[in-house]
């Protein structure tokens, strides 16, 4: 691979490798982005490392492991989570959405489109956490001012202090622009 | 440059944005070759001594565990060059040595992150431990002081008519890019492919090449894409080495992240300071002398230092200066480059001390600045390439309205608030270095242009693509850029800002040639309508060469490729950097502008508003750079008002290790923020008219903060950040 040029990651769900090195782990199957999956997996794993290292999807990203940044956020049955904290064994039945699932085939999601349209990130690690949880934002209905906003949204960190961006991104999917 | 610029200079939205939005966008952590396995580090727990033991039992008991390795166990590593800081850099447990809190003393590798996780957990190190030092306040210094001066300083203070003298402090402050630091390294026999995150994939592959004394051909780097790093992804640091050691070792590819905890011991930050200064002045306000006396902290096993005197030295006309430098060694890891470094701690004194002379003698802080504006550069005797300082208060001062300021301080209230408007300049040096590009102009008509450059955030990719959109005569789709990759021509590291310089340049002149290249071929071709045409009356326009005063008359790189039956046209383009001493003064400038308002009761600050004015010549994208300054900002409300690591001098364990207890701006703080830029080039910097501007982007935002809350409260804080206990 060379710089510059991503292809879709792998989806290495190696569940019967996983198991048969991993001390007690659990069998649990949950919805991730619409397609139902099924592992055994170590009772220790976040959800954030289930989504990363299991199941390929590394769009949700790592900031502090502690619930302290928001860069984990992904949606669990439709509500904003720091997947960091959550255990994954906990989560049977659950429907999740991580960045990966916003968009509709080439169709960008509205707050995705919108994050380009404000130039609201830098470097775009913090960003996938940021527009899942601007989702949620959105949905939750506490888009009614920039103020709102900004109170809503102070879980998600960005260090590149794109903040400002970012509340005129959510503001114009809520539609408020 | 005789093509029409139409990207150069355009608001054109990042061209990796897609990526960036969909998750799709790989940083290091994000690989996972085949058989990938988990490495965790175990930091010491003592601030310094010996280790004494290491019982890896529990931790090798664990199933999945691969291996466990510390210095007991560690492949011997040949001896490295000094390079920059000078000392003896830190190493991959070479030895039973602990040199600060938090060093990595050994790493655990497993098949799993959890495995390795709880391997980790269960190590038992001893340690024979020694007292450590870590309190800047009260180390002494060591070794040589760096110092400059110009003309007879003290004696010129003791005749000035006007005396100011303080001293300052500064907390040290940790990058914390929401990236933390990570590499995944692997083998294929004696080779070694590493996805590191980095701000410089050839400075890697020269350091991992050093500390394993292998041929550096047989290492490639890759990183195209960086989290954030503010500096602190510009040098290799040893969890790196201890990445590749262990892949080697238990013959799998190594993942290897630190934690956010791990971030605050092991890849840098930007050092403490205490800064004494005086300021000499006659009654109107020109300064006749200045001394600044610096004491920094540094690592024992190395000697950091950076450009914090350079503001006080040639920012203002002052013919007398004495300036000394000195290094105050502490059981601590090495400080390392931060955004704006030196500069931007330096400023806060010089600003803040600017601010009090244009109080105490009654004058605005602007009219003070201007009073002082040198001719040349004081400090080197050179002339300014551009300085367009001035133009900066003018536009900046307008736009922020600076004139409703009251400059009695404590004289604005907004119910329990106390509002205050405050303003600094910046500065940082303009530098450039040699770089490379390729450029490949494929028969369909798309050109694909590679440098070994990197993106921390500034949005590179698109900005080279800008300038070589213009270049070529191509529209933004039919270029692509590619960047983060070892094995591309040589870019210096992508710190100091000086990206834009260099590789800009380096790209400018390799479409330059490649267009050359296809007019020569057009204008000697029979077969074209531009046959026997002059070169000179030939322009490219999306895609099409035609000339000038004829538009009719031209064809398309296509058909100009095909006729000739060429697959492509390749170049390298170059940048030779600067050769020989400087003939100029080269900097960016800033004029920053705040508004903040004190809750009267508690102490509480918080800025309303801010406006940045720079003189950074010639803008590629005014869209990113609006990003960058915008941020840079939100950095440095930061460094004014909330950042400050606090360690636990008895054992030099940070105790506020973690996002939660080490404050960094959030949504909720963030003002209204607005940046202009003024208009203009600088040939003399390079080729392509930039001065650089990830850097003075933040060159003045605490001190601005600081006088605003002057303006505000009437109390001089000199201390960053300042917290509200300060000013209860
Ligand atoms: S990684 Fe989950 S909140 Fe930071
Ligand atoms: S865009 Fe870099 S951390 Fe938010």
């Amino acid at each position: 691979m060379v710089g510059g040029v991503v292809t879709g990651p792998p989806v290495h769900a190696a569940e019967d490798a996983v198991a048969a090195e991993v001390p007690p782990g659990s069998r649990v199957s949950l919805t991730v982005n619409g397609v139902r999956r099924t592992v055994t997996i170590d009772n220790r794993t976040s959800l954030l490392d289930l989504l990363r290292e299991h199941f390929g999807l590394t769009g949700s990203k790592k900031g502090c492991n502690a619930g302290a940044c928001g860069a984990c956020t992904v949606l669990v049955d439709g509500r904003r989570v720091n997947s960091c904290l959550t255990l994954a064994v906990r989560l049977e039945g659950a429907e999740v959405t991580t960045i990966e699932g916003l968009a509709k085939g080439d169709r960008l999601h509205p707050l995705q489109q919108a994050f380009i349209d404000q130039d609201a990130f830098q470097c775009g690690f913090c960003t996938p956490g940021q527009i899942v949880s601007g989702v949620g934002c959105i949905q939750e209905g506490h888009t009614g001012s920039a103020e709102e906003i900004r109170e809503w949204m102070s879980g998600n960190l960005c260090r590149c202090g794109c903040y400002v961006k970012i509340e005129r991104a959510v503001e114009q999917a809520a539609g408020r622009k | 440059m005789s093509q029409p610029q139409a990207a150069v200079g355009a608001a054109v939205p990042r061209v990796d944005a897609r990526l960036r939005v969909t998750g799709q966008a790989k940083y290091a952590a994000d690989n996972s070759p085949d058989g990938v396995v988990h490495a965790v580090i175990v930091e010491s727990s003592v601030g310094r001594g010996r280790v004494t033991g290491i019982d890896a039992r529990a931790a090798e008991a664990q199933p999945g565990v691969l291996k466990v390795i510390s210095h007991l166990n560690a492949p011997k590593l040949p001896p490295v060059e000094g390079r920059f800081p000078p000392g003896k850099p830190l190493r991959a447990f070479q030895d039973d040595r602990v040199r600060f809190f938090g060093q990595p003393v050994a790493v655990a590798v497993a098949t799993t992150l959890e495995i390795a996780q709880h391997a980790a957990s269960l190590m038992k190190v001893s340690y024979d431990a020694e007292i450590s030092l870590t309190d800047l306040s009260v180390a002494d210094a060591a070794g040589e002081t760096q110092t400059y001066a110009r003309g007879d300083a003290d004696r010129a203070l003791e005749a000035a008519a006007v005396r100011l003298e303080s001293t300052y402090r500064t907390a040290r402050n940790h990058h914390n890019p929401m990236e933390p630091a990570g590499i995944v390294a692997r083998w294929d026999g004696d080779r070694l492919t590493v996805w590191e995150k980095t701000q410089w994939v050839q400075g890697t592959v020269f350091n991992l090449s050093g500390e394993f004394g292998m041929p550096p051909d047989r290492i490639r780097v890759i990183s195209p894409f960086v989290g954030g790093a503010f500096g602190n992804a510009a040098r290799t640091w040893v969890h790196s080495v201890i990445a590749a050691m262990a892949a080697r070792e238990v013959e799998r590819p190594v993942k290897l992240v630190l934690t956010r905890r791990q971030m605050y011991f092991a890849v840098g930050y930007r050092p403490a300071y205490e800064y004494g200064l005086r300021l000499g002045s006659d009654r109107r306000g020109r300064l006749t002398a200045s001394t600044h006396d610096v004491r920094a902290e540094s690592s024992r096993y190395e000697t950091y230092s950076e450009s914090v005197l350079v503001p006080g030295r040639m920012l203002y006309s002052t013919p007398n200066v004495r300036q000394a430098y000195d290094h105050v060694p502490l059981d601590v890891s090495t400080p390392w480059f931060m955004r704006g470094p030196g500069y931007s701690s330096g400023a806060y004194p010089v600003e803040s001390a600017m601010d009090e002379l244009a109080h105490e003698l009654g004058v605005d802080p602007i009219e003070l600045r201007l009073r002082n504006e040198p001719a040349d550069d004081e400090s080197s005797s050179l002339p300014f390439s551009t300085r367009r300082l001035r133009e900066c208060y003018r536009a900046g001062a307008r736009e922020f309205g600076w004139h409703r300021r009251n400059p009695k301080p404590r004289s604005t209230r907004d119910g329990d608030w106390l509002i205050g408007m405050g303003m600094a300049a910046g500065v940082y040096d303009t530098m450039r270095s040699q770089a490379q590009a390729s450029v490949r102009l494929d028969a369909d008509g798309t050109a694909l242009v590679q440098s070994a450059t990197s993106d921390m955030g500034p949005g590179t990719a698109t900005s080279m693509s800008q300038v070589a959109a213009d270049a070529l005569g191509l529209t933004m789709r039919q270029v692509v850029f590619r960047l983060g990759d070892s094995l591309m021509p040589p870019a210096p590291v992508h710190a100091g800002s000086q990206t834009m310089a260099s590789v800009g340049s380096a790209v400018q002149d390799g479409c330059d040639n490649l267009r050359k290249q296809a007019i020569t071929l057009a204008v000697n071709d029979e077969g074209s309508p531009l046959y026997g045409a002059d070169s000179a009356d030939i322009v490219i326009r999306g895609g099409r060469l035609s000339l000038k005063d004829e538009p009719t008359r031209g064809e398309t790189y296509r058909r100009l490729l095909a006729r000739n039956e060429r697959t492509h046209l390749e170049v390298l383009g170059s940048y030779a950097g600067p050769s020989g001493p400087e003939k100029f003064s080269l900097y960016a400038y800033a004029a920053i502008f705040a508004e903040v308002a004190v809750d009267a009761r508690l102490g509480l600050v918080r800025v309303r508003r801010m406006l940045g004015a720079y003189d950074a010549a010639r803008i590629v994208n005014p869209r990113l750079a609006d990003s960058q300054a915008i941020g840079a900002m939100t950095g440095g409300i930061g460094q004014a008002l909330l950042e400050h690591t606090v360690t636990d001098h008895r054992d030099g364990r940070i105790v506020n290790a973690n996002l939660a207890d080490y404050l960094v701006p959030t949504h909720a703080d963030m003002p209204d923020l607005k940046a202009i830029f003024i208009d203009g080039q600088d040939y003399e910097a390079d080729p392509i008219g930039v001065k650089g501007l990830g850097e003075v982007v933040i060159v003045g935002v605490a001190p601005a903060i600081a006088n605003a809350v002057f303006n505000a409260t009437g109390r001089r804080i000199r201390e960053l950040p300042i917290t509200a206990e300060a000013l209860l």
